[in-house]
């Protein structure tokens, strides 16, 4: 009897892909099919699982450096909106669980988007996958040490509040230069100058993060 | 055709889990708590007859064990404060250990005998043994019925709200006590984060806010950026033990050294000690409103009167109000917000009504603070809105953070933070760690929380012990812990060695919460109806479960119905038939047997449907439109981003 109205008989393996190239396989809830990746079944309307997508495809941005704040926030919170768990609370555990599996995934990509640092590594490690096996751990540039460890004495030597801000404000408009230039990089695809920029914005931060630490210690002591 | 027989998604005949469910707001607070219900956007707080709608968080044990709660135990400390306990939110998720910082500032005597079971600290109130979750479900168990009077139908689920900077531990008591009190909590909603979501609902707010909360016990300071009904916490800090009950304490102190310096030393009993500080509560409250006033002192039938003005208050209680500001300059730090770009400063909790409070915090943000919803009543009144928007549906969202990191401890008492603090919920993080000796078949597993780089300076929240691990050389093993922090700001701890897929997964239960055995033994015997309540839950749960199949099921015979010849398809919607009359009747088994027909009888049905969708597929032709615009279930937004 099935066999009367089973299109294709024979050629039943689970493979293929919908529209958009991605593979199609069964919605859990209502068991057809279901194109991979995406947030909802499109017959029965459950939510499904997060699939692996880069942080960009998961907000359906191009993966490019140069991010507007607005812009990302704008499609983290409709992607919240939908994939919340508050959004699920009154449905069956399974569509809880993945709600939350989903809202996971939406907060790292947010998370690692937002900021201009872990959005840079990020994306040398998404263009660089094979290019640079070892990520930015390679690159080696004596003026870059010379310079961190210059203003790290600077900075122990810092006697006074002034000094201290000097320092930190030197830290945040060399911090800005680098977010400006690592756009131009990854612009041009110079995944070695982007690294490199990658590199001192870290310590950039760091110093920066220490700059607070010494003042707000400075801050007790008065 | 048969199929328009069947009934839309979401039109079932079964009774809709989210129709007609009443699901309260409680902010079970330190000093006095409410409880507040909301309906078509708005809440109103549910008030006694003299229109109170505080309930002290105060409860009195009688001789025979029964508890009561709110005014009446209150009025009772004085003459019974053995019998009585009040401030108990401050205990919640503590370990005797917690306490001892604490002692002589507590106005209950702590059981320190310790004991068999969990770590969590007993009191001894008026000859029984009782732990702060089960006091706690006396106050959570009067608020539910006052709501259920106010109402005239049971209610069964809560938004309760918690202090932002509650730790794990303090969360989970909090969920076990309402549990205690028959209440299912949809969610755990921070105390700033609620009194925002009321604030900005009623002022249409946009923009940066802050949000300084006060209250008995604790204080919060949240930073949230306000837009398109989105509250986006940035960041969060906190005081978990610090609050008005400390400004009491403060002036209690003065009152006693007063005292002590005219008649020299007494010995003094917890209730001298609790007139002490309600005599100082009278007068941190009248110093609100008048200049100054005399306050007595009765102890042993000896009175002593002590005179204060606010000049004087002010001076007691400056460090304390100082070092609340010191937390909100580390928040907009953490937040990346200067004080000037705040469009505005909420303030939430009784405390807040202290003017140097008030002034200090004015010049901190460089603006005058928001106060015109009663900062006593505000968190109730978002914890309802919030529990209306998870039962049923709002454009509104919150997104919320973790208080503080969470790690774990590694060798020389070191701690690897896994997620930091501020980071949004839910968050999932994981991290590779390796055996240091060889051989090395079993690691312990301490997770802990707070700030610092020590273990010793972090709160512990729990040990456990991967076992199993195969016998390798140091630094072989791959083992991997994982962290994920739920909505509710709860920690789940899993531990995997990843070559040989040796996995253990705890819930963390806190060092210093109950057991399940604890609990178990508690819910038994404190409800009669634990039974009940555990099988109407099920049930709900299996209906739930049925009306996802049933509409699952319509919706693929909407679409592809085609496939079925005209008897495969009746039998599918006989089945279906079945399961929706087993839905409308109490018969679990027979709801669940239902749904497992369903899907035994369209097996084929979805084989074939999975046929044409890779056909479809790979011919790059729509053989049914099947892939039609993604359309999101039932109360989500349609503008689904484009990948
Ligand atoms: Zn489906």
């Amino acid at each position: 009897m099935e066999q009367t109205l089973k299109p294709l008989a024979g050629q039943s393996e689970q493979s293929g892909s919908d529209e958009e190239g991605r593979p199609v396989v069964p919605c859990w809830s209502c068991q057809g099919p279901v194109g991979e990746g995406s947030l909802f079944c499109s017959t029965c309307k459950a939510v499904q699982p997060p699939g692996q997508l880069d942080h960009f495809a998961r907000f359906g941005l191009p993966a490019e450096y140069d991010l507007e704040s607005a812009v990302l926030d704008r499609h983290y919170f409709d992607c919240q909106r939908m994939l919340h768990p508050d959004r699920f609370a009154m449905r069956t555990p399974k569509e809880r669980a993945l709600s939350q599996q989903q809202s996971v995934c939406v907060n790292e990509a947010y998370e690692t988007l937002k900021d201009p640092l872990k959005r840079a590594d990020y994306l040398v490690h998404l263009r660089g996958a094979g290019v640079l096996p070892e990520g930015c751990t390679l690159v080696n540039d004596q003026e870059l040490l010379t310079e961190s460890m210059e203003l790290r004495e600077a900075l122990a030597d810092a006697e006074s509040l002034e000094d201290v801000d000097a320092l930190d404000q030197r830290a945040t408009d060399d911090i800005r230069y680098c977010i400006d230039a690592l756009s131009d990089v990854f612009r041009t695809d110079d995944l070695e100058g982007a690294c490199r920029l990658t590199t001192r914005l870290k310590y950039l931060r760091k110093l920066s993060e220490e700059c607070r630490h010494h003042r707000a210690k400075m801050d007790k002591r008065e | 055709m048969q199929i328009m027989q069947i009934h839309e998604p979401g039109e079932t005949p079964l009774p809709h889990e989210g129709d007609g469910v009443i699901a309260v707001g409680i902010d079970l607070g330190t000093t006095n708590s409410v409880v507040a219900i909301s309906s078509d956007g708005v809440a109103e707080v549910l008030r006694n007859e003299d229109g109170s709608g505080l309930v002290p968080s105060v409860v009195a044990y009688a001789p025979d064990g029964s508890a009561f709660v709110g005014e009446l135990a209150r009025r009772l400390m004085l003459d019974r404060p053995d019998a009585v306990v009040s401030s108990v939110k401050r205990l919640m998720g503590r370990g005797v250990e917690d306490i001892k910082s604490l002692a002589g500032t507590l106005p209950y005597d702590v059981d320190k005998s310790g004991g068999e079971g969990s770590g969590m600290v007993r009191l001894s109130v008026a000859g029984q043994r009782l732990t702060p979750v089960e006091i706690s479900a006396e106050i959570l168990t009067a608020l539910k019925e006052r709501a259920e009077v106010h109402l005239g139908q049971k209610v069964e689920k809560a938004v309760v709200t918690v202090p932002a900077y509650f730790d794990d531990s303090a969360r989970t008591a909090t969920k076990d006590a309402a549990r205690l009190a028959g209440l299912e909590v949809l969610r755990l909603v921070n105390e700033p984060t609620a009194a925002a979501l009321a604030y900005g609902l009623d002022e249409s707010a946009e923009g940066v806010y802050a949000v300084y909360d006060l209250g008995g016990g604790t204080f919060d300071v949240s930073i949230l950026k306000m837009q398109k009904g989105v509250f986006q916490v940035l960041a969060t800090g906190g005081d978990s033990a610090l609050g008005g009950d400390d400004f009491d304490h403060a002036v209690a102190e003065h009152f006693l050294a007063e005292r002590a310096a005219d008649r020299g030393t007494e010995t003094m009993t917890s209730a001298d000690v609790k007139m002490a500080l309600m005599s100082a509560r009278l007068a941190k409250e009248c110093l609100s409103r008048q200049e100054s006033g005399q306050w007595t002192l009765d102890i042993d039938d000896q009175q002593t009167f002590h005179d204060l003005d606010r000049a004087r208050l002010e001076t007691l209680i400056a460090p304390l109000v100082d070092r609340t500001l010191g937390v909100c300059r580390g928040v907009l730090d953490d937040a990346g917000v200067a004080s000037q770009d705040i469009a505005g400063v909420v303030l939430v909790g009784g405390s807040t009504r202290v003017p140097l409070v008030r002034q200090r915090v004015a010049a901190l943000f460089g603006k005058e603070p928001l106060a015109h919803i009663d900062p006593d009543e505000v968190v109730a009144v978002g914890a309802a809105l919030q529990a209306e928007a998870l039962t049923v549906g709002s454009d509104t969202l919150l997104l919320d953070v973790t208080p503080l990191s969470l790690g774990i401890e590694t060798m020389g008492g070191l701690v690897e933070k896994i997620v930091e603090r501020n980071t949004p919920v839910p968050v999932s993080k994981g991290q590779e760690f390796t055996t240091f000796q060889d051989g090395q078949a079993a690691m312990s597993i301490h997770v802990v929380q707070g700030e610092r780089e020590l273990v010793d300076q972090c709160r512990s929240l729990a040990r456990f012990e991967l076992h199993g691990i195969p016998p390798m050389t140091a630094g072989a093993a791959r083992i991997q812990v994982g962290f994920a922090v739920d909505a509710d700001g709860l920690l789940t701890v899993t531990a995997r060695e990843q070559t040989t897929g040796v996995e253990q997964t705890v819930e963390v239960k806190p060092s210093y919460g109950l057991t399940e055995d604890e609990m178990a033994a508690m819910l038994y015997d404190s409800m009669m109806h634990a039974q009940d309540d555990m099988n109407r839950r099920l049930l709900a749960e299996a209906r739930v479960e049925a009306e996802r199949s049933l509409s699952a099921v319509a919706a693929a015979l909407q679409a592809d119905a085609d496939l079925l010849a005209a008897e495969e398809q009746e039998e599918i919607v006989e089945t279906m038939k079945r399961l929706e009359a087993a839905g409308a009747r109490e018969d679990r088994d027979a709801i669940n047997a239902g749904v497992e027909d369903l899907e035994r009888v369209t097996r084929a049905f979805a084989e074939r449907r999975m046929d044409r969708g890779i056909r479809s597929a790979l011919h790059g032709v729509d053989v049914r439109e099947f892939e039609s615009a993604a359309e999101p279930a039932d109360g989500v937004d349609t503008d689904q981003p484009k990948t």
